[in-house]
């Protein structure tokens, strides 16, 4: 794969922070963050030193199937100012390093899942490396304006593994964390793209607002958010958690929905808007996903405990 | 290569082989660990 970036000249080895940066450090804090909440919220006990083994072997499969994903974008990341310096389009990494490192993390990733806690937690992560690294960056990111909906599937993996590594089956309430995370991607993706739009139309990638135009993309992150709502409530409803869990999500969506309906409801903004409404939505979708996984973790302690029902 | 070159490549090298070691020394500690858990399992 011949490369487009300026090289060093000599065969300058890489700085090894900048391998760490092909992680996606700060998407792994909230796929950390998630799987710990699929592990402390699943019914049953897990040793600690097995539960961090679980939590690592998830966080290095994030880690290496994103280095996939910056190996194989390098040339559309140079073209835009929110990625043009990461490592390979800023040429401080020869790109078959990369595509090494991210082949040897997602192995060793699965490996490690696989004997340490499971073959079916193993098999899960997996599937996730695969469908973030192929299906979505690979095949269907570039092909379709969807693309964000599709790639939410891979962020919604994480709770999903932990919850798996523990009890070893999958049962309605990991699936549920599941959807949560897939309906919660697209209003929080779609409100960040409706404010650095011109990027994404400049590098060819077909984000919801360059090709159906900005207002489809408001009136679709409003109907993600409705949907959301209900997916968030369900495990309560299907008596999955307590109302401790339950009045947090209603609360919450509540939120969700009243800062969605300014973005959603609106026609194209001006040229040289602030696009203030859509930047608190996405700043609020982050602290929603934290708040209401927490709030997860914190009913199903209290309940394992003897708190509350 | 000039010798700035020369002890940039160096320090990189040694900085590198560092983090592999400490990862590496890191995953015996682990396996070691998650072994004997799992035989306190059986």
């Amino acid at each position: 794969m011949a490369s487009t970036a300026p090289q060093t000249g000599t065969a300058m080895p890489a700085e090894w922070r900048d391998f760490f940066t092909l992680t996606k450090p700060r998407v792994m804090t909230l796929v950390i963050f998630t799987a710990i909440c699929g592990v402390l919220a699943a019914p049953g006990s897990i040793h600690p030193v097995l539960g961090f083994t679980a939590i690592l072997a998830i966080a290095m499969g994030a880690g290496g199937s994103a280095v996939l994903n910056m190996w194989w974008e390098a040339d559309i990341d140079a073209g835009m100012k929110r990625t043009m310096n990461r490592p390979l389009p800023g040429g401080r990494m020869q790109r078959e390093d990369a595509r090494d490192f991210g082949i040897f993390l997602s192995g060793v990733s699965v490996l490690l899942m696989g004997v340490a806690i499971g073959w079916l937690a193993a098999a899960l992560l997996l599937l996730a490396i695969i469908y973030y690294a192929v299906i979505y960056t690979m095949w269907l990111k570039p092909r379709t304006p969807q693309n964000i909906v599709i790639g939410g599937g891979a962020g919604a993996f994480p709770p999903l593994i932990g919850w798996v590594a523990v009890t070893g089956e999958v049962t309605a309430m990991p699936i549920l964390l599941f959807a949560i995370i897939f309906f919660w991607t697209p209003p929080h993706f779609w409100a960040l793209a409706l404010f650095v739009e011109a990027d994404y139309a400049k590098v060819g990638i077909p984000m919801m607002p360059v090709v159906a135009g900005e207002k489809p993309t408001r009136r679709q992150i409003w109907w993600y958010t409705v949907l959301l709502a209900p997916i968030a409530i369900a495990p309560w409803v299907i008596g999955g958690t307590s109302w401790l869990y339950g009045m947090t999500a209603v609360t919450l969506s509540l939120l969700f929905a009243w800062l969605a309906w300014p973005v959603g409801s609106r026609m194209r903004a001006a040229e040289g808007d602030k696009m203030l409404p859509e930047k608190k939505l996405f700043k609020f979708s982050i602290y929603y996903l934290f708040a209401l996984f927490a709030a997860l973790v914190a009913d199903r302690v209290a309940a394992y405990q003897g708190w509350i029902a | 290569m000039t010798p700035e070159e020369q002890k940039e490549f160096e320090r990189r090298r040694k900085s590198r082989n560092l983090v592999v070691a400490g990862t590496l020394l890191f995953f015996v500690m682990l396996f070691y660990a998650i072994t004997i858990v799992r035989i306190g399992d059986g």
